[in-house]
């Protein structure tokens, strides 16, 4: 960027993105993107191995083992006992070496602070407004709801964090995400977020970090604004981020890694600083009202191909665009559905409660407010998005709830999110899922997912049709 | 990372639209701890289907990869470029690419290559009418040719120069460890450590 770029960006007021972004460039260079330190280093066992092989091969060490935190997530069975899966097995015990060999924490399989990587961060108060947060996985962007800049790496750039604790980048464009009005009742973060990816398509966010912005947003608890930043990269984007406020600072007060005392006012000053000037100028902006909003479902194979509940499935006709035709075509013969079914007759076989996008206490605590005293009709899974959420839940009481429903109470875990370990769905079978992807086989090959809230997903539970709660 | 100047082959008509990562390299492949054997893997689910356009001989040995937009949208799985240039693409074409998809690739030496929709569309039926047809990848001068059609692209010139040199980020960084030092020695004090 050059001279003139900076006074303009001076006098015109900045971005959320770019205060956060400038605090973290190393070095800038004409004609190379910026060195861009790293606050925090998230890995898990999946796309990790590789790296930590580089740096062997190298003969480089880690740069910040204290600026890095490793959980598994991924392959881990939800039901106690071994991994059963050799390969999984492998992959875990792999972390296990790494993390000793170049002394980094490690949160493993029955540990009471393991979890969903992009849970526990959070739940540790690791992840605070201002920082910069990367991880081995596209849905870091879940990181941005406190005000952060989070985003995904591949393998290639986790090993350049470890060696160096920066990236070179060049700063993506920034957009605008105003959500006006409030959220009717029995609408969610889910709903919200599925319902802007559906306007602006899974490329729409491409290039950018979007800032959601406005009362809608203002008005979510820390749990829902990490569920609509979580699913930033549904949208094409790689980082999504909410500029932090007092309901953030509630959350993080007294965390195990949140500042104390003049540390803490010291903090909460500077993070009140992180806020789009007013004066400031996005490179786009997009427009949703949610006082119009219904709850969301997906009928097709990606995150993009949503429509309120109270629809049918579209015909591939009514889509203008070739492609767009082309893709909802493919899509309703992968998931076997009919254009013109409402999307209300559509009979699911197994229902997921978990994962990173929906996997925390509040979603938790929704879910059994559906299923008390009722009777599921399909396979139901609850998987608590951490060991510490799981102990929050039962202290709570909430698996009683699930279990006299009929659900089944797992351990902690990415589950049926992606289906490395043993919880998939066979093909054929249909689930309605409170994670962030619909692709083919995302959750077993054949297998058919509806992403939904989890309000919609118990109550589907009980129907085993897709049904609101408002439904029952 | 093998360096990439130019590249003539042949290609590979991929005719739909959001080509996610889980397509590319499915999530059970990703258990490998190693970085080979990944191109047994890549479009498993589709490979099935005798009709996929890489069963069909008429393309095979092919190079370059034509696809239809938003190509490697989803996971960060680098799985996915692995896969790829395993099993022997060197690049991919596509009106558009997932972000991390992009940046993964230009790590490895893979390179993506954005056309506009119409040129990609052109190139994937030139290439059904004649799967010998020879294109070429020019990173040097920026452009793809093939037949009489010479499309430029664009590529910002630090990331050229890197896939053109082959250079390890990792190296080019450390370079500059003196700045890192510094710039460590000024955060602000409350940010958190793991330990």
């Amino acid at each position: 960027m050059g001279s003139i770029a900076h006074q303009q960006e001076e006098i015109m007021g900045r971005t959320l993105a770019e205060k956060v972004w400038e605090q973290h460039v190393v070095r800038r260079a004409e004609g190379e993107p910026d060195l861009l330190y790293i606050d925090l280093h998230l890995i898990h066992e999946v796309t990790s191995p590789q790296a930590f092989d580089g740096l062997r091969l190298a003969g480089r060490k880690v740069r910040r083992p204290d600026l890095t935190i490793a959980t598994e997530d991924h392959n881990v069975p939800t039901v106690l006992g071994p991994i059963a899966d050799p390969v999984s097995k492998t992959q875990v015990e792999t972390l296990r070496k790494n993390a000793a060999e170049f002394g980094i924490r490690l949160h493993p399989m029955g540990d009471a602070g393991q979890g969903v990587v992009h849970i526990i961060g959070p739940q540790f108060g690791l992840t605070q407004p201002g920082m910069t947060i990367v991880c081995g996985d596209s849905h870091t962007s879940t990181h941005g709801a406190f005000g952060g800049i989070a985003f995904g790496i591949g393998t290639s750039e986790v090993e350049h964090v470890l060696a160096t604790q920066t990236l070179p980048a060049y700063r993506p464009k920034t957009m605008a995400i105003e959500v006006s009005g409030e959220l009717p009742v029995g609408v969610t973060a889910k709903d919200l977020i599925l319902a802007i990816i559906a306007k602006i398509g899974t490329g729409g966010g491409q290039g950018y970090i979007v800032e959601y912005r406005g009362e809608a947003v203002r008005k979510l608890s820390m749990e829902g604004r990490m569920t609509i930043c979580n699913m930033s990269i549904e949208a094409g984007a790689r980082a999504g981020m909410i500029a932090p406020d007092e309901t953030t600072f509630a959350y993080l007060k007294g965390r195990p890694h949140a500042p104390e005392g003049e540390a803490w006012d010291q903090a909460v000053e500077y993070w009140k600083s992180l806020r789009t000037d007013d004066d400031a100028v996005f490179d786009k902006v997009v427009e949703i009202d949610a006082s119009t909003l219904t709850p969301y479902v997906t009928w097709g194979t990606n995150p993009g191909q949503g429509l309120p509940l109270g629809e049918t499935v579209p015909s591939p006709e009514s889509f203008d665009d070739p492609v767009a035709r082309a893709a909802a075509e493919r899509a309703l013969e992968y998931m076997g559905l009919t254009a013109g079914t409402p999307l209300r007759e559509i009979e699911v076989d197994t229902v997921f409660v978990g994962s990173c996008t929906n996997g925390r206490i509040e979603d938790l605590r929704s879910a059994a407010e559906i299923l008390r005293g009722r009777q599921v009709r399909t396979r139901t899974l609850i998987v608590p998005g951490s060991m510490m959420v799981k102990r929050q839940a039962e202290q709570e009481g909430l698996h009683e709830v699930f279990k006299a429903a009929g659900a089944e109470w797992r351990e902690a875990g990415c589950s049926m999110c992606l289906g490395m370990n043993p919880d998939t769905l066979k093909p054929g079978e249909r689930s309605a899922s409170t994670s962030n992807r619909n692709f083919e086989g995302r959750q077993g090959k054949g297998g058919r997912t509806h992403l939904v809230s989890p309000q919609v997903a118990a109550a589907t539970a009980v129907t085993g049709r897709l049904t609101a709660p408002a439904d029952l | 990372m093998e360096a990439f100047t130019t590249h003539t082959g042949t290609a590979v008509p991929l005719r739909r639209s959001n080509v996610d990562t889980d397509q590319i390299i499915p999530a059970v492949w990703l258990k490998q701890v190693s970085r080979t054997g990944f191109e047994k893997g890549l479009f498993a689910a589709w490979r099935e289907d005798p009709t996929f356009v890489l069963n069909d001989p008429a393309y095979e040995g092919g190079t370059i990869l034509v696809s239809g937009p938003d190509f490697g949208t989803g996971s960060s799985r680098e799985h996915a470029v692995w896969a790829l240039q395993q099993y022997g693409f060197r690049v991919v074409i596509a009106a558009r690419f997932g972000d991390i998809f992009r940046n993964n690739s230009t790590k490895m030496g893979l390179l993506p290559v954005v056309l506009p929709a119409e040129k990609v569309e052109g190139l994937q039926a030139a290439v059904e009418a004649d799967p010998k047809l020879e294109v070429t990848v020019d990173l040097a001068v920026r452009q793809v040719r093939w037949a009489d059609e010479v499309v430029p692209f664009e590529i910002d010139d630090y990331t050229r120069w890197r896939l053109m040199e082959g250079l390890d980020d990792i190296g080019l960084t450390l370079r500059h460890a003196d700045d890192i030092t510094a710039y460590e020695n000024g955060r602000q004090p409350w940010l958190p450590t793991t330990v």
